[in-house]
């Protein structure tokens, strides 16, 4: 298996545009959490150390061949699925949403490696299906059986940011798969009931009051409303180039809610102004196109999906992230990929690359 | 490898549309990219300004915490408003000015005000900083008076602990403080601010999470000099929860009403739940004086008392069980087929062990002894030879399964679980082997043997139910601000016995002996209407040899009592212990039968209007043998003033009230010069 040419073929091009984020990210952390009361380790640190257990999986995951990643993934899928009834079942409640489930040693979130688990399962499916002129309205009906029954068991977590996301992650698959227009005029016709009823029945208030003060942010100027206006100052703020490094008045004198986590964009934004913010959403672009080259130079069905899905992933959560922080987008708790404080985050990313690179490094291998 | 069909088919399409997805994050990012022009670009001149002028404020509205109530639902701590003083760092001009201004108006050391400024430094400029709490009503209208000399503060209402019933269970409810600045840097405490109260023990403490509230908060806007102008937006507070707790408040005030001014504790709990009805620890000290800025001399006399107020006696206090023990001893003896209700030994007043002697604390002896009579009686010799026979091992492991030894989880931070020495604890404690000679006093509840009184109230419940340790508990529900019940406690079980139902039997029988027949240690415990059992036991504090005179009050023997009513179907436990009360007969069963009298009196079984005295009397007034009982036993192990004959001597002290019973033994050791060698006699 261990051939010279994965070696040489390894994407340097990848991982190096993807420490150079999270480099920017560690900065940013620094100056945001400056002016937290110092609770043990600093932020900073923390991510650091997440960043090198990160990086640890990120390598594991490109050094086994992903062909394997086939035979796992219904198995994966069933497990992950059984761990989210587990967590409705008997997670752990905190803030009012359950999402956490103790496994004796450690808690984990399953939500989270969802995404990644039905990026393999998509993949998994359709790289043994074939596909002629798109897929009919019969033939979506599976492949949205294995998609909605993790979304609902996760939006009834209540977890909507990550439903979400799944399903953008796999909706995205679906349209490289090819979809037929005709099939897509039905799938639209037939969502705008589904909303209602999802307005009337699945979403949580705290959710519709999120909807409802993205539409209109003065309605609730100190909950999230708040969160929309403050973080529009302070990217506004920074204007061209920016108040400098640590001077972000917005985020030192924290007006600026999760400004480590959540909001760090917008601290960047306010501290780098307009330049800074070119530069990050270059990179972004630059790794999200690189990552459907992947896509498109891989020799093999499931590679392509693989790939295209992890980079389906990781774009969502920056157009998500990014549209909340500068108000195009409503409050959902999504963090910025390689940027925002956080080890659950910083792991998915860092497995989403380590398939990315595997399959980057495997394309001469037929 | 994968099978050759994985192979992308040619006309897929795939290529194509990866081209589209390409185009589409494009897309995507320029409407990113121009969202940032229109506000970094266009917009910037505008946002600039309106951060600069950032005149939001954020003013915290503290939320009331909640109540306790007492299991009926009365209440034992609720709130009253109290008004104090922050400022507001970032619309400060000048600190230093304004720091001697405030000390001026408030009649408040500078140095504390400034303390409690550098607290606060590293949060948001813009946030309130609590610098003075609890001003009068006085100070405070003075202060808005002097508003223009104070840009910058806020005088701030919030609701402070009312306690209705003063230092009542004050150990058990526990008192707040303002969060020290550890407790700030944990993780327990993360969402709170420098000023904020939490509790500090007890339940305050243990169910600080529910307790307190979730703080509402106004959003205002200022002016340049940080005068509130209008308010922008206001989210309400949300009081915190109420927690029922377990306690019936008649109870603990008739529990600590009989504990009096005496140190030691006091611990009744339901036999068929857990549940504690009373806890009582005493000296008990005044919650109120912690709210606020306490008085430094207040501190010091709770600090310097050898009675130790602040101490949770009935939690921590780790006493040897001395006498009470010996019901572990006995079970264990009939469990393991050593005797039974027939087995009697000769007590001559000491038994020979080596070239040790053991004293029982009758001197003169007690004759014959059968299980029964050992129990009532209290004889020493009888359970020295049972122990000598069980090892220190079998009493161990009889102990144990009562949950002796170890923590019962109770719910308040930091409950002892005493010891119940091994043969393997002393080797890992000590480095040294067991001797045999130090299994003797084991039998009798002395020697390395220490319980606390929560724990001795469960092993007496244990009894009385034949076998069933409930977990003791003191909180019944907890119920949020609209009444919805968030937590109800139901009664749990933490473990079985597993014992012949006979042995239970004969064990009963001979405490129901010693409160109600003649000789019986624990007679001033009886009650008429309802069958009591129980077993006193003194507790040596230090081995005394040959004292002469008074006992100094410190040197003195701890008095203890265990109980249970009614015999034939019971209802409740209760464990008393008073320090250096001397003897369990005298001084630790009248408060237990004073309790135990209020649980009945509460469920009506035992008419209340009965005149104070009355009980007393009643008894000493009954039989010949009742007050006897109590006569030796509230004197000094001295072998004149032990039983029948010798009550006679007596029958005056033993007929009054206990309370001045107790005053008593010391001059009659005093009269009774040499009495125990050894200092083994314990009873």
């Amino acid at each position: 298996m261990f051939d010279r040419r994965l070696f040489t073929n390894f994407d340097w091009t990848l991982l190096g545009v993807v420490l150079l984020i999270t480099a920017f990210g560690v900065i940013n952390i620094y100056s945001a959490s400056s002016s937290y009361r110092d609770i043990g380790t600093p932020y900073y640190l923390k991510q650091l150390y997440w960043i090198v257990a990160g990086l640890g999986l990120c390598l594991t995951v490109c050094s086994l061949d992903y062909h394997m990643l086939e035979d796992f993934a219904y198995w994966l899928y069933g497990g992950v699925l059984i761990l989210l009834v587990l967590v409705l079942v008997a997670g752990k409640t905190t803030m009012g949403a359950t999402r956490w489930i103790s496994l004796g040693f450690f808690n984990m979130q399953p939500s989270e490696p969802m995404k990644i688990v039905i990026i393999m399962t998509f993949a998994r499916f359709f790289s043994r299906y074939p596909v002629f002129k798109g897929l009919t309205l019969k033939e979506l009906v599976q492949p949205l059986l294995l998609l909605g029954i993790p979304a609902v068991l996760i939006m009834k977590q209540p977890d909507l940011g990550t439903a979400i996301l799944v399903s953008l992650i796999a909706g995205t698959m679906l349209l490289f798969v090819g979809v037929r227009w005709s099939a897509l005029g039905t799938i639209f016709a037939a969502a705008v009931p589904t909303v209602v009823i999802a307005w009337r029945f699945l979403l949580h208030d705290y959710q519709k009051k999120r909807i409802y003060n993205f539409l209109n942010p003065d309605l609730d100027p100190l909950g999230s409303g708040y969160h929309i206006i403050q973080s529009k100052i302070a990217v506004g703020s920074g204007a061209t180039f920016g108040k400098g490094f640590m001077q972000g008045t917005q985020s030192q004198l924290r007006f600026l809610p999760e400004q480590h986590t959540d909001f760090a964009f917008s601290v960047f934004s306010e501290e780098w102004g307009f330049v800074g913010c070119l530069l990050m959403l270059t990179l972004y672009l630059f790794l999200i196109l690189w990552g459907l080259g992947i896509a498109k130079r891989c020799n093999d069905r499931f590679g392509s999906l693989l790939a295209v899905g992890v980079t389906a992933m990781l774009f969502w959560h920056i157009a998500i992230n990014m549209g909340m922080v500068i108000g195009l987008m409503p409050v959902v708790g999504v963090p910025l990929p390689f940027f925002s404080y956080g080890g659950t985050s910083m792991v998915t990313s860092m497995v989403g690359v380590g398939i990315l690179l595997n399959i980057s490094m495997r394309r001469f291998m037929f | 490898m994968k099978p050759l069909n994985n192979i992308l088919p040619e006309d897929d399409g795939g290529g194509r549309r990866i081209i589209g997805l390409s185009l589409g994050a494009c897309v995507m990012f320029f409407l990113l990219l121009s969202r940032l022009w229109y506000l970094q670009v266009i917009s910037a001149e505008d946002l600039i300004d309106q951060s600069e002028n950032n005149r939001l404020r954020f003013v915290p509205v503290a939320a009331p915490r909640g109540a306790i109530l007492d299991r009926n639902g009365k209440v034992l701590v609720s709130n009253t408003p109290s008004f104090s003083v922050a400022v507001i760092p970032q619309d400060v001009k000048n600190k230093e000015q304004l720091i001697d201004n405030l000390a001026h108006y408030l009649n408040l050391d500078r140095t504390e005000i400034e303390t409690k400024w550098n607290k606060g430094q590293g949060r948001a400029k813009y946030y309130p900083l609590v610098v003075a709490s609890g001003i009068t009503r006085d100070q405070m209208e003075f202060l808005e008076e002097n508003r223009l000399a104070l840009s910058g503060v806020n005088i701030e209402m919030k609701p402070i602990r009312a306690y209705t019933n003063g230092s009542l269970a004050s150990h058990l409810l526990g008192y707040l403080g303002e969060a020290s600045e550890d407790e700030l840097n944990s993780e327990r405490y993360r969402d709170y601010n420098a000023g904020d109260y939490v509790g500090k023990s007890g339940i305050e403490r243990a169910w600080e999470s529910y307790l307190h509230g979730t703080d509402g908060g106004r959003q205002i806007e200022v002016d340049a000099r940080g005068r509130f102008l209008r308010t922008v937006a206001e989210t309400g507070s949300s009081v915190g929860n109420t927690v029922m707790l377990t306690i019936d408040l008649e109870m603990q005030k008739a529990a600590e009403k009989a504990l009096g001014d005496q140190a030691g504790a006091a611990v009744a709990m339901d036999v068929n739940t857990g549940e504690i009805l009373a806890f009582v620890s005493s000296p008990d000290f005044d919650p109120a004086n912690f709210t606020g800025r306490m008085p430094p001399e207040v501190w010091k006399k709770y600090l310097e008392d050898e009675r130790h107020p602040l101490e949770n006696k009935a939690l921590k206090g780790m006493y040897p069980p001395g006498s009470t023990f010996k019901i572990i001893t006995a079970i264990a003896g009939l469990e393991e087929g050593l005797i039974d209700e027939h087995t009697t030994i000769q007590c001559t007043g000491s038994y020979k062990f080596g070239n040790a002697t053991f004293r029982c604390w009758d001197h003169k002896g007690h004759g014959e002894v059968n299980l029964k009579k050992s129990i009532r009686e209290s004889c020493d010799v009888y359970y020295y030879k049972l122990a000598e026979r069980l090892g220190v091992d079998r009493i161990a492991k009889y102990a144990k399964l009562f949950g002796l030894g170890a923590p019962l989880g109770i719910g308040l931070e930091n409950e002892k679980g005493g010891v119940i020495p091994t043969q393997e604890w002393k080797l890992k404690r000590f480095g040294k082997k067991w001797y045999s000679g130090e299994t003797l006093p084991v039998g009798i509840g002395q020697g390395y043997v220490l319980t606390t009184p929560v724990q001795l109230a469960s092993m007496i419940a244990t009894v009385a139910n034949e076998g069933t340790i409930f977990r003791p508990h003191l909180v019944r529900r907890v119920v949020d601000s609209d009444g919805k019940v968030l937590q109800d406690f139901a009664p749990q079980v933490l473990g079985k016995t597993g014992l012949k139902p006979a042995t239970y039997r004969f064990v009963k029988e001979g405490l129901l002996a010693v409160v109600n027949e003649a000789h019986g240690t624990g007679g001033s415990a009886r009650l008429w209407e309802v069958k009591v059992a129980g077993k006193t036991g003194s507790s040596q504090v230090v081995k005394l040899r040959d004292s002469k005179g008074a006992v100094p009050y410190r040197f003195r023997d701890h008095a203890l009592f265990v109980s249970f009513a009614p015999f034939e179907k019971p209802e409740i436990a209760v464990a008393v212990i008073v320090e250096h009360g001397e003897h369990g007969g005298s001084a630790a069963a009248p408060v237990a039968g004073k309790i135990l009298r209020s649980y009945f009196e509460g469920k009506g079984v035992i008419k209340k209007p009965v005149p104070k005295a009355a009980p007393t009397e009643e008894e000493g007034g009954e039989g010949v043998a009742e007050p006897d009982d109590a006569a030796p036993a509230t004197t000094k192990p001295a072998p004149a003033t032990t039983k029948p004959a010798p009550a006679t001597t007596k029958p005056a002290p033993a007929t009054t009230k206990p309370a001045p019973a107790t005053t008593k033994p010391a001059p009659a050791a005093g009269s009774a010069p040499g009495s125990d060698k050894r200092g083994r006699d314990v009873r």
